[in-house]
């Protein structure tokens, strides 16, 4: 472990970590699934509630105003750490999943034209699968699926040729795998769908916790991601994209504080971002999500990923020495999530003995089932890694699967 | 090195290991009168179960394919020796009374011929375990209910 990282620092942040799990100290290797919360989060959505809370946007009050400021900052905050060029380019959503389907249903129907192609990967998530399978089905768009090899790593030259017909408009892919952890190389991603004409969309749901972006430095077109595994608050999530697409991009809903004018026979838009934050946002959730971003920030990415690529190793070292395990993907590049089978023993049944020692991991298809079929399995066991993630942890992880595997080998 | 897990042992009965590994009606049957798959869309677990009829209407013979954890492997074991010889409205009655024990762990309504499925109690202590005990029971009523070729999806808790 680094000196300028001291995980044990880090964990008097998250209250959580105190708690027992069936009289044993919690081992949380869940954070792929949601991450825990730093007390700075859970301070500055209790204390907006309590101190300066009212609607944002409209009201000429005073509460109002503050409430509309510290959401706002929200937004820059946001808009910084993504290297955004313009604060304008940060839409505010519900979920990752919110801003998928924003991408599909607005670029998707009001941009692309039937006879058009997306490309995804086959280790997307289904938030990435199904709204594609919802337009191509609503809207004459193919959909095209670029494979992986046996590491887990995106085949460039297949993806490559997916896209020398000229049709594929959009390549919207994975970031970071959350089943292999392979991170996509999005550089090259962006270059070769740009030279083929096709704008690209990113799905960060687990790269940005693991990982600086800088869209800028990307090169891509939209980028999406949520708040809840960044160690922010559930019920917000980002869709960042450049200011001349997300101009030209219809709206996706109607409703309050998404408009300029309204009469009955014809609406104007508000300008971006708020043509596409429809309704009261999630206010509270959004000061949450800015104290989340401070949060990562003052740790800072090169300290995080350090300490992720530490654990990392660890834990692939001391799992691969188990008797029986498999663990899936084996990319050059990846982050901190692990799925993996034991031979004599179902994810499930792994999941809850495991439980029993106070480790929480996650098991099952993990949204993804189209690559669990690629993968030849109908569930896996994972463990993912946060900022306070500890290697005793991780050989806590390794001592009890051994004894998992005798107890059902007897 | 078990003694790790023995307060699992409410859950990981012996019987349950046993059945979950080596289960003895875990094959389709080359004849049959209905069959039927149930899935667990949340989990991925999926079981196919076969009966085949005797000619007073009882269930003869049961046999199922699943791909899940001990707990729904062995449930489907232990339902498909626990149905032999009923009727399917004596059947559809003990799946009943089998879901009430699985979700509150205990069973007042139950007699003698329960007493095979009383290891699996244990699940009502995991909430999200107990649709893996009734997995194969959905499968197995939506197959009373079907005909040869008439296979339904059935989905769990």
């Amino acid at each position: 472990m680094t000196a300028s990282f001291d995980v044990a620092r880090i964990r008097e942040d998250f209250p959580i970590l105190r708690q027992t799990i069936r009289g044993k100290p919690l081992v949380y290797l869940d954070s792929g699934a949601s991450a825990q919360k730093p007390r700075v989060v859970i301070d500055a959505m209790v204390q907006c509630m309590e101190t300066q809370y009212a609607n944002i946007h409209r009201g000429l009050h005073w509460m109002s105003e503050r409430t509309t400021d510290a959401y706002e900052a929200a937004r820059d905050a946001v808009a910084t750490l993504m290297n955004a060029r313009d604060r304008s380019e940060i839409v505010f959503t519900n979920s990752v999943t919110g801003a998928l389907n924003l991408v599909a249903h607005s670029y998707g129907r009001g941009i692309l034209k039937p006879g058009q192609a997306v490309v995804i990967s086959a280790m997307e998530h289904h938030s990435n699968i199904v709204p594609w399978q919802m337009l191509r089905d609503s809207h004459g768009i193919e959909l095209r699926v670029a494979p992986i090899d046996d590491a887990g790593e995106l085949d460039m030259g297949a993806f490559e040729s997916l896209l020398d017909d000229g049709k594929v408009g959009l390549v919207s892919i994975t970031h970071m795998s959350n089943v292999l952890g392979t991170v996509t190389p999005a550089e090259r991603i962006v270059k070769i769908a740009h030279a083929h004409g096709a704008k690209v969309l990113f799905d960060g749901s687990q790269a940005i916790v693991h990982r600086r972006v800088d869209v800028q430095a990307i090169g891509c077109d939209f980028y999406a991601w949520t708040g809840h595994k960044l160690y922010g608050p559930t019920g917000i999530g980002v869709l960042w994209a450049r200011r001349e697409i997300l101009e030209a991009m219809p709206p996706f809903m109607g409703g309050g504080d998404m408009i300029s004018s309204v009469t009955y026979e014809k609406s104007t838009w508000a300008q971006v971002p708020h043509k596409f934050e429809a309704g009261t946002p999630a206010i509270v959730e959004g000061i949450g999500l800015k104290a989340a971003v401070d949060y990562v920030q003052s740790i800072g990415y090169e300290a995080m990923a350090a300490h992720e690529a530490t654990l990392t190793d660890h834990a692939i070292a001391r799992l691969s020495a188990i008797e029986g395990i498999k663990i899936y993907g084996r990319a050059q590049d990846r982050g901190g999530v692990i799925s993996f089978t034991l031979d004599k023993a179902h994810a499930h049944d792994v999941a809850t003995l495991l439980d029993r020692q106070g480790i929480a991991v996650r098991a099952g298809h993990h949204c993804a089932q189209p690559l669990m079929q690629r993968l030849g399995v109908d569930s896996t066991s994972r463990a993912s890694f946060g900022v306070y993630t500890t290697l005793e942890e991780i050989d806590v992880l390794a001592d009890t699967l051994t004894r998992v595997r005798e107890f059902f080998t007897r | 090195m078990t003694e790790t897990f023995d307060d699992l042992r409410d859950l990981y009965q012996e019987v349950i290991l046993d059945h979950g590994r080596r289960p003895r009606h875990g094959r389709r049957l080359e004849t049959y009168d209905a069959t039927a798959k149930g899935d667990n869309p949340m989990c991925g677990d999926r079981v196919q179960v076969w009966l085949r009829y005797a000619p007073d209407g009882t269930i003869a013979e049961t046999g199922f394919e699943a791909r899940g954890c001990a707990i729904s492997v062995a449930s489907a074991d232990l339902m498909a020796e626990t149905v032999q010889g009923r009727s399917k409205s004596d059947t559809a009655a003990l799946f009943a009374t089998f879901r009430e024990m699985a979700r509150t762990g205990v069973c007042p309504a139950c007699d003698p011929t329960m007493e095979r499925l009383a290891p699996l109690s244990g699940v009502h202590e995991y909430p999200s375990r107990v649709k893996c005990a009734t997995l194969p029971w959905h499968a197995l009523v939506a197959a009373l209910a079907g005909t040869p070729g008439d296979i339904k999806e059935t989905s769990s808790e």
